[in-house]
């Protein structure tokens, strides 16, 4: 612990440098505008960004870079929470009860809410890099193929036992979107699938026009044409802060959300989405007042943003400890690395403390950093409420068009997002829950490969499942889970059953 | 008809839309150990399908399909016309002119809005998020006739 301590303490002298500083608070403002602008998410904005990092030395780079990952963690909640685009796909459960608070005249709130939560969490993760990131490192190698099917699996299940709707939509609207997931380039063969001659299809339906349709555009389809449209909601300066009730309702979603996010953060694939998914499901289904989520609850602001901030650091832990990036925005960061000439892997705390401890204390100051921008900017964003809803819609959906279309310079993700918003729209008026279609999106091609790899690791034999412990207990969890949601479907039945029968015999005597 | 039991007969129709693409686009289903390119969109179609058949079979007496309110509709078609005219146009009139064009549409002949409103609110939304995201952020935004 001692050893610890003074290795943080050589990390502040690091972190704490002016220079250092500076390049922190440049990749944190950078971050914040790219997180709040829709579309231009973090990966965008390190990648524009990294041929200025070549003049660099290599722990200024670094830190700049993951100012930016975070930033736009931090600043994609904004834009989710007052418009209901969410600025990064990662703030997708954000735009459910943030978007409904604004609604209530608590954007205020939820903007500090949303800071706060993503500082604790983002800090806490920290503290977890430094303290666990070897043996973590190693555990999250144990994830072949099959582990990570089997998780994916059981993040599938547990957002349709833990939806607060009918199961059977949730699932339904799962495999819509896993369905919508598979439309693309076959990553294993070749093939192009359900793509109607259009070339641009071959890449897959991306996240982003995904998302921006599904919650941005069919809220304005819903909305602006309706009897009575959105208020203009003039916030007053003692709204913007969260109470003393709301502080209470949020203390532990934030600090589950930040343990959830920090360990799924680790794993391989999208782990800073599916983690603010799960979080919002867990959340969901531990409160006191479920029916409230979607319709402002406050935990379902603070559990999803600190997930995803917390996941945030947890990709790190295999990044720094291991040499092995666990999505695409830390293999980004390790080409930083190695273009500098830095060999990340088990022997970089050794051989580079400076930049290890340096990097880890920047991540502490970046944090405190991103809490002193994005609280006073709170009334700055809000005063957005104050405009017009025929003056912001339209605003919203250039910000729409705009962002989606920036993604990859295609007019086709445009029209993605438009027949998305359409589908949204029926979809709202069906009452059934899209943020599942997400979740398949972002899964169908981890689920697809990784379910392939397993039976090409087994030739062919399912029972590689069960033969690997920690998907088969993963597997086992989500059996249990489809379990009890059918007995309670059934004893829900006979319930219904015997109240029949009692009246019958009411009726007769 | 209830409204459920509508949504399962559209999703379990989508599906066999999906199964009926599969096929006719003769991709390799392969088998069981080995999954070819329609194995996993064949399995999820008949997920759906599966789904969408007990969603209508289970859907009970529930509000029925003419209680849904559609009244925004002619908003809604505005809108979603004016995204249509921008996704076409983006990258033929270029990204001020096509902006300017659709919010001048949403805002003065949708919302009614004073024509000088209009102008300047549509003008300064076409030129700043453009140079904003094309000049400062460096995203290469699409040019139309002129250089515009």
């Amino acid at each position: 612990m001692l050893e610890v301590a003074q290795n943080l303490g050589l990390g502040f002298s690091v972190a704490l440098s002016p220079a250092v500083l500076f390049y922190a608070f440049i990749g944190c403002v950078i971050g914040t505008l790219v997180g709040v602008l829709p579309g231009v998410g973090p990966l965008a904005g390190i990648s524009l960004l990294l041929p200025a990092t070549f003049g660099m030395d290599a722990t200024r780079a670094i830190v700049m870079l993951a100012g930016i990952y975070y930033g736009a963690m931090y600043g994609g909640s904004t834009t989710s929470i007052l418009m209901r685009i969410p600025g990064e796909a990662a703030s997708v459960m954000t735009c459910i009860d943030g978007y409904a608070m604004a609604r209530k005249g608590r954007a205020g709130a939820a903007l500090a809410i949303a800071a706060v939560g993503s500082y604790v969490a983002g800090t806490a993760s920290v503290v977890g890099l430094m303290v666990m990131a070897p043996p973590l490192a190693q555990w999250a190698l144990r994830f072949g193929p099959p582990e990570q099917l089997a998780l994916l699996l059981l993040g599938l299940l547990v957002l349709a036992y833990m939806s607060s709707g009918s199961m059977l939509k949730a699932l339904a609207m799962a495999a819509l979107g896993l369905l919508l997931g598979t439309v693309g380039i076959d990553q294993m063969t070749g093939y192009m699938r359900h793509a109607y001659g259009v070339v641009e299809l071959g890449d897959g339906l991306g996240v982003v026009p995904v998302a921006v349709g599904l919650f941005g555009v069919a809220e304005i389809l819903a909305t602006a044409g309706a009897p009575t449209p959105p208020a203009v909601i003039r916030p007053r300066l003692s709204e913007l802060l969260p109470s003393r009730q709301e502080w209470r309702d949020s203390a532990w979603p934030i600090g589950r959300g930040s343990v959830l996010g920090f360990l799924i953060g680790i794993l391989p694939g999208s782990a800073h989405i599916i983690a603010s998914f799960v979080s919002y499901a867990v959340e969901k289904r531990l409160s006191r007042r479920p029916q409230d989520f979607g319709h402002g609850a406050v935990a379902g602001v603070a559990g999803p943003e600190s997930a995803n901030n917390a996941a945030t650091s947890g990709a790190f832990v295999p990044m720094l400890a291991l040499g092995v990036p666990s999505g695409p925005i830390p293999a980004v960061m390790l080409a930083a690395l190695m273009v500098h000439g830095v060999a990340p892997g088990p022997l970089l705390i050794h051989n580079q403390p400076a930049l290890f401890w340096g990097f880890i204390a920047s991540m502490y100051v970046g944090n405190v950093m991103l809490l002193i921008l994005n609280l006073p900017l709170v009334g700055l964003f809000v005063n957005i409420l104050r405009v017009p809803y025929p003056y912001l819609y339209p605003a919203i959906l250039v910000f729409s068009i705009l962002g989606v279309y920036a993604v990859n310079a295609s007019v086709v993700d445009v029209w993605i997002m438009l027949v998305m918003g359409v589908l949204g729209y029926v979809l709202r008026k069906l009452d059934f829950e899209t943020a599942p279609i997400v979740l398949g999106v972002v899964l169908a091609p981890l689920i697809e490969l990784s379910l392939r790899q397993s039976l090409a690791m087994s030739d062919g034999r399912y029972s590689i499942f069960l033969e690997h412990r920690i998907a088969a207990a993963l597997l086992a969890f989500g059996l249990a889970l489809v379990l009890l949601n059918l007995y309670t479907f059934v004893r829900r039945g006979l319930d219904w059953r015997a109240r029949l029968a009692l009246a019958g015999k009411g009726d007769s005597s | 008809m209830s409204v459920d039991r509508v949504s399962g007969i559209g999703l379990a129709a989508l599906a066999l839309l999906v199964l009926e693409e599969t096929w006719r686009q003769r991709l390799p289903l392969g088998s069981l150990a080995n999954p070819g390119p329609a194995y996993f969109p064949g399995v999820l179609a008949l997920l759906l399908l599966v789904a969408g058949v007990a969603l209508s079979a289970l859907a009970g007496a529930g509000p029925g399909v003419a209680s849904l309110s559609w009244r925004e509709w002619r908003h809604s078609v505005a809108i979603f016309a004016a995204c249509m005219f921008c996704a076409v146009a983006l990258e033929r009139l270029g990204y001020r002119l096509t902006i300017f064009a659709a919010l001048g549409f949403l805002v003065g002949v949708i919302e009614e809005k004073p024509v000088a409103a209009t102008v300047v609110f549509a003008g300064a939304l076409a030129l700043g998020t453009f140079w904003l995201f094309d000049t400062l952020l460096r995203v290469p935004l699409p040019r139309g006739p002129f250089g515009l």
